[in-house]
């Protein structure tokens, strides 16, 4: 273990511990999140057996969460895109520790998203009839080619940056097991780190950096266009390209800061992650919230003052109908609340809050357990309503939460003040929710509006559609967890090119674990 | 200089250029049959152009189309290809509206299919493949008008079924996985009979369903013959949703006319009985 020669770069330890080392907390999670994605499989099987009738699908709402899945995780994958290839471009220094995992969120939610698709088709077996008889015309085609292009081109991204790395563990971990070493010696790929060498590899770089760039916005473009191309009221509509890729830019950022937030807690790579890091990003965050609400509402606003019969019915359904809870909810917890989490560290007055009794620890668990349980009692016997309109009692129940909520999030504020990291990540958890959220929003009301002279259609997801939607997140942290162990998680060898060095990270490293 | 020494520049360069003059000829091609299939719906002159005429002033809403349809294609349990809807202002004022699939002339269900599994034929009517569908049910979304319909699970077959040789044309049996929809009985017009709603609302002795072909300008509606344009004009005919661009090859007769024939009301132009319309 211990190097005979003194290790010239300390500071990459907590980086290549994990590939060293695998500790109980790391296998069970595997096994856990094997068991989601066991449970997943079945629920998968089940399908394929009995048909798509196991969902909550009929023939009005046809598209439910497999699509909203679908359209999520293709839009978390544009945080490589983002961090990487726009910060590259643009020379941001600070980037270089982040491209690494940025990049890998790339690939492993394509390779997540995209099957998404499958899932959700009724005749799975019959996939390749898509490249046999493909009609260009067909937006489907469309993604089709912009995904695998996109894939392909992220997992080269991916690997080029990797070379050098790889080089370097393959000269420095020399004690792991053998299949590693073959592995590190067959991706390294001859590297010596000769000038030769580094001027081609960064000029392939530059390259992919500045070619994945527009294929990242078509892939988000035509995901929305597969609902633009329609007729369907909230579908139809000029801004969803430029909509779709700024809400994926803004979900990828989310997903990254939330990566980050986890290893450098679970690593301890606080000495490559630093508080800088954070708060670049939050700032991004903000940004692309800002950008959002900005397309949201021009979105709503336009069509609600227009006030088509068939847009006033969608965005009635949405704003007091039977999708307002989920709709105000993604609106709280996907846009206002992040927004309101990345600003903390500029909002002076919030350290009054503390002064205010009711919002101490004591008297908001009082208050939670009595709101529990009358909200418990009222929710059995609500649970009759889910399926129609929701009703008195849930209202409730709701309302109690939003109250108890918003005193939560009161009393926590002063707490996530002195910890700006914390409450950026807490931000980028509610912002991936959010945006899950509104995915679910913008497939399925459209669906259910009726377009026919009848009612709402209604949509209740089953056990089958949640169990695989679960296994498609357990997979996605599964495949990135086993990244972790393979791979370095910080681009080493861009660190130490760095041309601004990190003040002291041994420091920072501390702090974290303290 | 030197003998055939290609460098590996120039050969790349070779190969891409070769590639892309072999590629532009084949992309012209998509581009021809995408404009021939898709948008232009008159590019295509077809013998037939099978239309259908519905008279909402004949129909009492009997639903006795619906019926023969689901036993002329032994339609899954929980479809149906023609559909009357109860549509009106007040329970006064109550009116019954049949929906089959419009055929669209610019059809945004065959626009959308990934597969081209769901197709114009020769005659104009809107098919279904269920040997190429994949399931992606792309087309439902995009079908403005709701008609079609998704196998969730395997369908109940009858014993009859089983004998039917599938054609998309006459897509029995029916299977799991796939979309079906309303085919305007193209099994039976070929071969000169009427689709199943027409003889049963004419069997019902309602005569609200005309049926026929544009490039005669002829329909009946098992009953009567008569030509189109004039039954259009007649009837102050529009179609759903027209503002849509998807032209329908399904017409409706107004329902709030004062004469209910019109095949034989002639009136000189300019001098309505109609009372609310001088
Ligand atoms: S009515 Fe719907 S299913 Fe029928 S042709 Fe038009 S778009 Fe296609
Ligand atoms: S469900 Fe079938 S018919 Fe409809 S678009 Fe997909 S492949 Fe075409």
């Amino acid at each position: 273990m211990t190097p005979t020669v003194p290790d010239p770069h300390p500071e990459e330890r907590p980086v290549l511990r994990p590939l060293q080392r695998t500790g109980w907390g790391f296998r069970l999670l595997v096994a856990a999140l094997l068991a989601v994605i066991a449970a997943g499989a079945y629920a998968y099987v089940t399908q394929l057996r009995l048909g798509l009738g196991v969902t909550g699908l009929n023939n009005r709402v046809t598209w439910g969460i497999y699509i909203t899945n679908f359209v999520f995780f293709i839009g978390v994958s544009h945080a490589g895109t983002l961090i990487s290839a726009i910060l590259r471009v643009t020379g941001a220094e600070w980037r270089r520790p982040i491209t690494r995992m940025a990049e890998a969120i790339t690939v492993f939610a394509l390779m997540v998203g995209a099957p998404m698709v499958l899932i959700d088709m009724g005749r799975p077996e019959r996939i390749l009839s898509v490249f046999r008889y493909g009609r260009l015309q067909s937006p489907i085609l469309w993604d089709v080619i912009s995904i695998t292009t996109y894939l392909t081109g992220s997992l080269l991204y991916l690997y080029l940056p990797l070379i050098p790395d790889m080089a370097l563990l393959r000269d420095r971990l020399t004690e792991v097991p053998r299949w590693k070493r073959a592995l590190y010696r067959a991706l390294a790929a001859g590297w010596r780190g000769t000038p030769r060498q580094h001027a081609a590899l960064e000029r392939g770089i530059s390259a992919m950096a500045i070619v994945i760039i527009p294929v990242a916005i078509s892939v988000h473009t035509v995901v929305s266009w597969i609902f633009g191309m329609t007729l369907r009221a909230g579908w139809h509509s000029t801004i969803f390209g430029p909509y779709f890729v700024i809400g994926a830019i803004f979900s990828g950022i989310a997903a990254i800061i939330t990566a980050m937030g986890a290893f450098r807690w679970v690593y301890g790579l606080g000495g490559f992650l630093t508080d800088r890091h954070f708060r670049n990003l939050g700032y991004l965050l903000l940004t692309f919230n800002l950008l959002y609400m900005y397309f949201t509402i021009s979105e709503y606003l336009t069509i609600a003052y227009g006030a088509e019969v068939k847009d006033t019915t969608l965005v009635h359904a949405l704003f007091y109908g039977a999708f307002s809870h989920v709709f105000w909810v993604m609106l709280i917890i996907g846009l206002v609340l992040p927004a309101v989490l990345t600003l903390i560290p500029h909002l002076a007055p919030i350290d009054l809050l503390r002064r205010v009794p009711a919002l101490r620890p004591i008297p908001l668990g009082v208050g939670a357990a009595i709101l529990g349980g009358v909200g418990a009692t009222l929710h059995v016997r609500g649970v009759a309503y889910v399926n129609t309109t929701l009703g008195v009692h849930h209202d409730v129940v709701l309302v109690a939460a939003g109250v108890l909520g918003a005193a939560a999030f009161l009393a926590l504020l002063p707490v996530l003040k002195q910890r700006p990291v914390a409450s950026i990540v807490l931000a980028s958890l509610l912002v991936n929710a959010g945006m899950w959220l509104k995915r679910y929003i913008i497939v399925v009301p459209s669906m259910a509006l009726p377009i026919t002279p009848t009612e709402w259609a209604t949509y209740q997801p089953t056990w089958v559609e949640w169990s695989i939607t679960a296994g498609a997140f357990a997979t996605f942290i599964l495949l990135y967890a086993l990244f972790a162990k393979i791979f370095p998680l910080i681009s080493l060898w861009e660190v130490r090119e760095a041309k601004v060095p990190e003040p002291a990270p041994g420091a920072r490293a501390q702090e974290v674990v303290a | 200089m030197s003998r055939l020494r290609l460098s590996r520049r120039t050969f790349v360069k070779t190969l891409i250029a070769t590639g892309a003059a072999a590629t532009l000829p084949s992309v012209a091609k998509l581009a021809e049959t995408w404009a021939a299939e898709s948008h232009s719906p008159h590019a295509r002159k077809t013998q037939r152009r099978w239309v259908m005429v519905i008279d909402l002033a004949a129909c009492d809403g009997c639903k006795k189309c619906t019926a023969a349809c689901q036993k002329e294609h032994f339609v899954p349990f929980g479809q149906e290809w023609i559909r009357v809807f109860e549509t009106g202002n007040n329970p006064y004022d109550k009116q019954n509206f049949p929906l089959p699939c419009q055929h669209c002339e610019i059809a945004p269900c065959v626009k959308v299919c990934p597969v081209a599994a769901t197709y114009h034929n020769d005659e104009g009517i809107v098919l279904v493949d269920h040997n190429k569908c994949i399931g992606c049910r792309f087309c439902m979304a995009a079908c403005p008008y709701g008609v079609r319909f998704f196998n969730w699970t395997e369908p109940k077959h009858s014993p009859q079924e089983q004998f039917v040789q599938y054609s998309p044309e006459f897509p029995v049996p029916h299977r799991k996985g796939t979309v079906e929809k309303c085919m305007l009985c193209a099994h039976r017009v070929k071969i000169g009979r009427l689709p199943a709603c027409v003889e049963a609302c004419a069997a019902a002795e309602m005569w609200a369903i005309w049926f026929g072909d544009a490039n005669e300008n002829l329909v009946t509606n098992g009953r009567d013959v008569a030509k189109l344009t004039d039954l259009l004009a007649e009837g102050r005919a529009f179609r759903y949703k027209e503002e849509l661009g998807t032209h329908p090859r399904v017409y409706y007769l107004l329902p709030d006319r004062r004469d209910r024939r019109p095949a034989d009301s002639r009136k000189p132009a300019g001098k309505s009985d109609d009372p609310y319309r001088p």
